[in-house]
């Protein structure tokens, strides 16, 4: 079984179990310091994590956003509420350059 | 210093307009060749003082800065926070700021913007007091708002409104005192004073016209405590806004002698060069060519391109004068003016719509040869958007028809075709329609043009002006439309997204993961073919969020439960079980327009434990949150009014139970009513039914909300069963040929051959297909099961049911709630400043 890992300052973080992800969907995981991030995985079976918080509403509902891709295959969440899109891989809004969200670095590891 | 050869500019003042002369600036390539110094007062970088309001609904002072991450050091600009200009002199071409260096300068922008004007009354600078201009300002009301109680608003114009609207925001017992007889007196006239005011009082704000301000007194220890008002008349009152507008800050131009007005502003002429050639003065500051200060941040935009244009191309714009349109949202009314509100010119004429029940205002003014010219929208003012472009052209149609509500005659709004090319569409920006058209996409064209980007009010019609996906297809994964999708799916029988994409989307869509757009549109076309769950295998990952966690996301993230009420008929016992629920969760409790109970306030985790408890006692999913059929509302009908001529409840109960869960391209709505009176508002509906003394009429294509259309009858006096035939037929021949998110009024409207052609299949069969139509409903009757019965059966998908997956116990922490009127409300996410950094 592998699971989903998150980079942060102190190291990898464990999120959940590998199958726990949905292609195309999201989960939320609660952050040791109290943040929440937003991991995803896609079709070929990515994942990526991001903050969780739409800055647009400051509702904490990245997660349950839907994954797109752009015709350049950059991968993308839009948030539910008012469906500003978010590229994965920078953060950056798609919409609005002037908004980002954080990034993390994501990774796979085994369980034993 | 190697300057020398550069020759310098420095701007002083770095609000909205100086922000948008250094980009100006960047865009002309200036940057290079020019040294640019910029003085900035506040203790941050520019930022979007029109959106400050919307700090007090979570927007963080990071998210309103205006500059690009790396802009400054990109384009080489340097900026000096914290260290406004003190003095000028000309004769050296020296500017010297508060920290006491000085510097030179070959050109000098002055972008000072304005400061609020404070009445001189006594006690004015009380604490307790305070103005609304800056963050800072911003800041400080909260803080003192936390130990107040009641809050007043000195000035009824447009910052008051929106100030007031923050004030009670923050749970302040609000108060607005104007001076003027009505409110918004500079933007609106006496009609939409008064739809304003009675607006603004049901959302349960006190307004004092007509009175000023004498004297702000204080309590013991000198905090204000409350206003005498010029009639003598006493206000109790924790705290006080002065907005009695603002007045240009031209102190520094004063000092070094640049001519002013009698009444102040930097005087300029068309380039906006001051009374010194080497000095511009730009935005609020400046009392423009036309003799006016512009208070709105578009024009001073135009000022910094004029300006840029002046000294880095020598180009040949000016700045005459500008459009003091307006369009925004205070406290939930719309309120637009635009052109010659107040209808100045001579001989013109004011066409107006005014509906005091409802609140809604809407004034035109025409001039006699059928130009429009202006005009004032209060309560509903979605047609400004068009009819700001309009101003200044004779309208395609007659201007009443403009004005009227959509039911009443009016034009479902008039399409942006209509517009001529040279319309502004975007007046923040001063964009035009076929700038605008010639762009691709919404990103493109704020990129391009930056429409869009400033009050946003224009968005809705820049969406309508490009391109559909550029060739009409659904999606930019898509080439085809949703009902050529929908025909493809049927006829190959494909029941996977990635089937339907990898086989027939765009070439470089294949492969990929598809889009927010097509993604749920794909997912209710295979829901209605009878594909399953929505919770199931792949298609759980199509659905939005609604769809996905069987509930309705609200905008704090928590989400609202509504079980099926059929015909809004409930036994005493199951009310009591939704009071149980509703009081043992917490939720908010509201009764809907639909006759059903909407709970409001249940985090994600906690929606399984209320579901087992509704569906114990015999409830079942209201589909509030799908795209699919609502509510079935109904009036009693024969059984018990004296006036009924059918059982109109136990029709709206066989139609409820027989539509449920039916998935479609929008959320569908139904009624029917006992007799021609009509209680039930059937005519409102997708479908709506109403008794006769032979049987049944059938309308189709209503709708209610914003753009009301009366259905249409399709057919009279039919027989339960015929009823429910036709509506079988119609439900599956819209569901087919509809596009994504196109209500049945819009459907009805656009398809050719319109309500006839409809009828003509429906009834008369002439495509031959009713048969496959009856089928497909038959289908869907039979296999209904209710998805929250069977979610709670079924573990694997209960276990998406927590708000984190690594602490699957824990509650969300940023969901909180704060008591209002005995129940719960969002607590706004004004805590959670900075927290994602
Ligand atoms: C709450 C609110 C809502 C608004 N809503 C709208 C709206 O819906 N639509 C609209 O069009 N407009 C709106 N406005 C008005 C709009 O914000 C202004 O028109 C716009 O900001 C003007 O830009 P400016 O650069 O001229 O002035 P400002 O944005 O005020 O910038 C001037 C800057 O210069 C600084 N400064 C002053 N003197 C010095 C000095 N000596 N040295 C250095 N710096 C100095 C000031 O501190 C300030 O930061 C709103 C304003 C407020 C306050
Ligand atoms: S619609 Fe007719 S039957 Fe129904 S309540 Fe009204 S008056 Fe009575
Ligand atoms: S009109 Fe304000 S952004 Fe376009």
């Amino acid at each position: 079984m592998t699971t989903v890992q998150l980079r942060l300052e102190q190291g990898w973080f464990t999120v959940c179990a590998t199958a726990r992800l949905a292609p195309g969907r999201g989960v939320a995981a609660l952050l040791p310091d109290g943040r929440q991030a937003a991991v995803f995985t896609d079709r070929r079976g990515r994942t990526y994590a991001i903050d969780n918080r739409d800055p647009f509403t400051g509702a904490y509902v990245l997660s349950r956003g839907l994954l797109g891709s752009t015709p350049e295959g950059r991968p993308y969440v839009a948030s539910p509420l008012l469906k500003h899109r978010f590229d994965l891989e920078t953060g950056v809004c798609l919409d609005d350059e002037t908004q980002t969200v954080q990034t993390y670095l994501t990774g796979r590891s085994s369980w034993f | 210093m190697p300057h020398e050869h550069l020759s310098t500019i420095v701007v002083v003042g770095h609000g909205m307009v100086g922000q948008r002369f250094l980009e100006a600036l960047a865009e002309r390539g200036a940057a290079g060749r020019t040294r640019v110094v910029v003085l900035c007062e506040e203790p941050r970088p520019a930022y979007d003082r029109v959106r400050l309001t919307s700090y007090f609904t979570g927007t963080t002072p990071d998210e309103l800065g205006l500059v690009p991450a790396d802009f400054m050091r990109r384009n080489a600009i340097e900026l000096h926070i914290g260290d406004p200009a003190e003095s000028i002199d000309r004769a050296a071409r020296t500017v010297t700021a508060r920290s006491g260096r000085t510097f030179p300068y070959d050109t000098l922008v002055l972008a000072t913007g304005s400061f609020p004007f404070v009445p001189p009354v006594p006690g004015k600078d009380l604490p307790g007091c305070f103005v609304y201009r800056t963050i800072e300002d911003l800041l400080a009301v909260e803080a003192y708002a936390k130990t107040a109680t009641t809050g007043t608003v000195v000035g009824g114009g447009l910052l008051g409104l929106e100030a007031a609207g923050a004030l009670s925001g923050l749970g302040l017992d609000t108060h607005i005192v104007e001076f003027a007889p009505r409110l918004m007196p500079a933007q609106v006239d006496e009609g939409g004073g008064a739809a304003l005011l009675r607006t603004i009082e049901n959302m349960g704000l006190t307004v004092h016209t007509g009175v000023g301000t004498r004297e702000i007194t204080a309590d013991d220890d000198g905090h204000v405590r409350g206003m005498t008002l010029s009639d003598s008349s006493h206000l109790s009152t924790d705290l006080v806004i002065f907005s009695a507008g603002v007045r240009p800050r031209d102190q520094l131009a004063r000092d070094c002698g640049l001519a002013v007005g009698e009444r102040g502003g930097i005087v300029v002429d068309a380039q906006c060069r001051t009374s010194d050639p080497a000095v511009f003065a730009i935005g609020e500051c400046a009392l423009a060519a036309d003799g006016r200060v512009y208070g709105l941040v578009a024009p001073g935009y135009d000022m910094a391109e004029t300006v840029a244009d002046t000294i880095v191309d020598t180009g040949e714009r000016a700045f005459t004068g500008a459009d003091l349109s307006t369009k925004l949202k205070l406290l939930g009314v719309d309120v637009a003016s635009f052109g010659d509100a107040h209808g100045t010119a001579e001989g013109c004429l004011d066409v107006v719509y005014s509906d005091s029940r409802s609140g809604v205002y809407k004034k035109l003014v025409v001039s006699r040869d059928g130009v429009l010219l202006g005009g004032v929208l209060v309560g509903d003012a979605d047609a400004y958007g068009m009819l700001r472009p309009l101003t200044g052209h004779v309208p395609p149609v007659a201007p009443e028809q403009l004005v009227l509500p959509a039911g009443l005659g009016g034009p479902a709004l008039l399409g942006p075709e209509s517009l001529p090319d040279d319309a502004v569409i975007c007046s923040c920006h001063n964009v035009t329609k076929g700038a605008i058209s010639a762009c691709s996409s919404l990103p493109e064209a704020k990129q391009r043009t930056k429409a869009g980007t400033g009050c946003g009010s224009c968005v809705k019609t820049i969406g309508t002006l490009l391109p559909r996906s550029g060739d009409g297809g659904l999606c930019g994964c898509f080439a085809r439309t949703r009902q050529e999708l929908y025909e493809i799916a049927l006829a190959l029988r494909i029941s996977s997204f990635t089937e339907l994409l990898d086989g027939h989307g765009r070439p470089a869509a294949r492969g990929g993961e598809g889009c927010e757009i097509c993604k749920p549109a794909v997912a209710s076309i295979l829901a209605g073919l009878g594909n399953g769950h929505i919770l199931d295998g792949e298609q759980a990952a199509l659905q939005d969020t609604n769809d996905h966690f069987l509930a309705n996301l609200q905008r704090n993230g928590s989400y609202s439960v509504v079980p099926r009420i059929p015909g809004g008929e409930i036994t005493p016992d199951k009310l009591i079980v939704i009071g149980e629920v509703a009081r043992d969760f917490g939720l908010y409790t509201k009764i809907t327009g639909g006759q059903r109970i909407d709970l409001f306030g249940a985090r994600v985790e906690q929606l399984p434990a209320i579901w087992a408890r509704l569906v114990e006692s015999g409830f079942e999913s209201g589909h509030a949150y799908g795209k699919s059929l609502r509510t079935v509302k109904s009036c009693v009908g024969q059984t018990w009014c004296r006036y009924g001529v059918q059982d109109s409840a136990r029709m709206a109960i066989d139609l409820e139970l027989r539509y449920r869960g039916l998935r479609s391209p929008h959320k569908l709505k139904s009624a029917v009513s006992g007799c021609a009176r009509e209680c039930a508002e059937a005519r409102s509906k997708d479908f709506g039914v109403i008794a006769t003394a032979g049987g049944w009429n059938l309308y189709v294509g209503g709708n209610g909300g914003a753009s009301p259309r009366h259905a249409d009858l399709l057919v009279q006096d039919l027989t339960d069963d015929e009823l429910v035939r036709l509506i079988d037929r119609f439900l599956m021949f819209y569901i087919r040929t509809a596009d994504r998110l196109e209500r049945t009024s819009v459907w009805l409207e656009r398809i050719e051959g319109g309500l006839a052609h409809v009828r003509d299949v429906v009834v008369d069969d002439s495509l031959g297909i009713c048969a496959e139509l009856e089928a497909l409903m038959a289908a869907h009757v039979a296999g209904y099961r209710d998805e929250w019965a069977e979610t709670l059966d079924d573990p694997e998908r209960l276990a998406r049911f927590v708000s984190f997956v690594n602490a699957p116990g824990a509650p969300d922490p940023s969901i909180r709630f704060v008591p209002e009127r005995g129940q719960i409300k969002p607590e706004l996410p004004l805590l959670t400043l900075g927290a994602t950094r």
